[in-house]
């Protein structure tokens, strides 16, 4: 997406650079204006295919039993209402949203926690093959968690946690991502911050919680939101380790409604309603930390 | 109050020398200015000072306390460094009080006090409820300073802390850091790689090269009796002229001129700084580098007052600096630059008759770099009250 708009932003600048050069002060403006109004019309279009599924699920959430076959289908129906309700109550969704939530705001503080004391540790510290310590945490990407299933699934179930909070959040807290970027952020501070904290006796703790984190403010917002969306689709995992409806999350969710078959028929508007209802905590979290997210992982031109 | 001494300290990096057992007594209220190019070892030795780095070798001591391994905390210092090290998040205040909290040894009401009294000793009580952002760069350092003073220390160390900031700003703080010491006397060691910001500032400047101090001084006498070619070719801006020359018969001779050195020294003077120049009767010509300051050149037309001896030079580039004019001319072989008056009418190309002043003539060994004569001591030695310090 960003790299369309990129795209679509280089293509502007060059057919104003092009109209620059050809035109005189008058027509300029005028062709200008076409030039951007035609980039809106790419700008859209782009959009528009992105948001298109999305919309049509958004409608057929509507629908009383959303099998769509022909345009005038694409209607909003009457049934939203009764559809979302369905989903939330008849069908125990507002816990797997719930479940969700808990799992991935677990995830999150846990995610931080941890990557900033390691972060912490492999620059500040100065700790015997530091830069080795680094690499292998670096490794550890190699290593998704679906690789580990088999192994994992065991340990769950040696340790009694399978079908519970725990199995779904501890196996994910460790990050090396979240390491990785927060090291580079640590790198960037200025050595004379940590020095002038270590001639005031500021010690690590207070150093950590007072100055680091506050100056690392945007890039930990950036990261969380990064992080809670994984969190937040994870499906594989807990459809392994989770087996009571009780403690399952919203993505598994979906299928449940999906397998609820009525009368042989798949009820698509209540599929869809259910992951119209998927998406808006990310969604919501997109929206309401958009800058510190663009901030902290847009490239930046020099 | 505090009188730091160090002793045969010492720092490596790995196979790198950065400070090669330097001993150094920083007195009791002192300005003191260490100097030096890049790479010199001058920012290294402020950090041992801090504690920020642990010695490889050698002793620090504050008044009769031995701190070579103490904590930065517990020695009492404060830093103040070249790109200011406020934190970005907090208030000017918040950014004063942040290290006193953490001290924890200062009440609220002692706090409020002592900033309220820095706000207004640095005139920054209008910058205390705003952020680092908000600030100019000179804002900033005076925030960094008040942070500084108000804890008190036995000692300020800074470094390069006027690097940052545009040339007229500069000018401003370093009379302010002088009205600061004057009005604190705490103890200051102060790392700059501005010899101008050295001179103006330091009661004694240290001069380091290669991890060595070169020479310890008021900055008057490090630029009128420099002991030896690094520090005669440092300090001072354009840099003095070197040109080597013969030792016979109690004068300079070069191809192109002969310059008489003025008499006392010939006869064996042992004054500080100073050394017999090689004797004649001993058929000893001796190879020598001649030191002149293109300040103590001048054109013979411009001081018919400096006596008969010129020689010619001729006129390759002229430079005008607005209060004179620097003159890039050849004697000899020797590329030689001198000061004329401004707007005098010189010809790139043009012959001159040059003087020079001689009473400021200065002579090298050309092997080890040495200050063995001084035309300033051997013809007035009471003038110079205080001994080169050359360790």
């Amino acid at each position: 997406m960003t790299g369309a708009i990129q795209y679509a932003k280089r293509r502007f600048e060059s057919a104003r650079a092009a109209l620059g050069r050809g035109a005189g002060t008058e027509t300029t403006e005028s062709t200008a204006d076409l030039g951007a109004a035609g980039v809106h019309v790419q700008l859209w279009l782009l959009a528009g295919l992105v948001l298109f599924p999305i919309l049509v699920a958004v409608v057929v959430s509507t629908k009383q039993q959303g099998i769509v076959t022909s345009l005038p289908d694409l209607l909003p129906g009457t049934y939203a209402v009764e559809n979302y309700r369905e989903a939330i109550v008849d069908y125990g969704f507002a816990r797997f949203m719930w479940n969700s939530l808990l799992m991935s705001v677990v995830v999150v503080v846990g995610k931080l926690v941890v990557s900033v004391l390691a972060a912490v540790a492999i620059v500040y510290y100065r700790v015997p093959y530091k830069d080795l310590v680094f690499l292998f945490v670096l490794f550890t990407l190699l290593l998704p968690v679906p690789v580990r299933f088999v192994p994992l699934f065991q340990l769950m179930n040696d340790l009694g946690w399978s079908n519970s909070l725990l199995a779904i959040t501890v196996p994910y807290i460790a990050s090396a991502t979240t390491v990785f970027i927060l090291r580079q952020h640590f790198l960037s501070i200025p050595t004379s911050i940590v020095e002038t904290a270590k001639l005031d006796g500021v010690g690590p703790l207070k150093f950590t919680l007072r100055v680091l984190v506050p100056m690392s403010r945007g890039v930990l917002v950036g990261v969380s939101i990064i992080m809670f969306v994984y969190a937040w689709n994870q499906y594989l995992w807990p459809l392994v380790i989770i087996d009571s409806e009780a403690n399952q999350v919203a993505q598994v969710g979906l299928q449940l409604l999906q397998g609820d078959v009525q009368g042989g028929q798949l009820s698509w508007s209540l599929v869809m309603a259910g992951s119209v209802l998927t998406l808006l905590p990310p969604l919501a979290l997109m929206i309401l930390f958009r800058k510190p997210l663009l901030e902290t992982f847009a490239i930046q031109q020099k | 109050m505090t009188t730091i001494t160090l002793e045969t300290l010492s720092k490596e990096f790995d196979d790198v020398v950065a400070v090669n057992g330097i001993d150094l007594t920083v007195r009791d209220g002192e300005f003191l200015v260490v100097v030096g190019p890049s790479g010199c070892g001058k920012s290294t030795t402020l950090r041992l000072l801090a504690g920020l780095e642990t010695p490889t070798d050698g002793e620090i001591r504050m008044d009769s306390r031995d701190v070579t391994g103490a904590e930065p905390k517990d020695r009492n210092v404060a830093m103040v460094f070249q790109n200011y090290a406020l934190y970005p998040h907090m208030t000017g205040r918040r950014n004063i009080t942040f290290g006193m909290n953490a001290a924890g040894s200062f009440t609220d009401e002692e706090i409020d006090r002592r900033v309220a009294k820095a706000a207004e000793t640095l005139d920054i009580a209008d910058l205390l409820d705003r952020k680092p952002q908000a600030m100019s760069g000179g804002e900033r350092q005076r925030v960094a300073l008040g942070r500084a003073i108000v804890r008190d220390p036995d000692a300020f160390l800074m470094d390069e802390p006027l690097s940052n900031l545009d040339a007229k700003l500069r000018i401003q703080m370093r009379a302010e850091l002088t009205r600061l010491h004057a009005e604190l006397g705490t103890t200051t060691v102060y790392v700059t790689h501005d010899q101008t910001e050295a001179m103006t500032l330091g009661e004694r400047v240290v001069v380091m090269d290669d991890g060595r101090i070169q020479q310890v001084d008021p900055p008057q006498a490090l630029y009128d009796f420099p002991t030896n070619r690094f520090v005669a070719e440092f300090i001072g801006d354009p840099a003095m002229n070197m040109i080597d020359v013969e030792l016979e018969g109690g004068a300079a001779v070069h191809d192109a001129f002969r310059i008489p050195l003025p008499a006392g020294s010939a006869e064996g003077e042992t004054g500080a700084g100073t050394e017999p120049l090689a004797d004649p009767d001993a058929g000893g010509r001796r190879h020598a580098v001649l030191g002149i300051r293109p300040e103590d050149l001048h054109l013979a037309r411009e001081r018919p007052d400096l006596g008969e001896t010129t020689f010619d030079a001729t006129v390759e580039v002229t430079e005008p600096l607005g209060d004179s004019l620097l003159v890039h001319c050849s004697i000899g072989n020797e590329t030689v630059k001198m000061g004329a008056e401004p707007r005098s009418s010189l010809e790139p190309g043009g012959a001159v008759s040059v003087g020079y002043d001689p009473e400021r003539l200065h002579l090298f060994d050309p092997e080890t770099g040495e200050a063995f004569y001084h035309s300033a001591t051997a013809t007035a030695p009471a003038d110079r009250a205080e001994p080169v310090v050359t360790d």
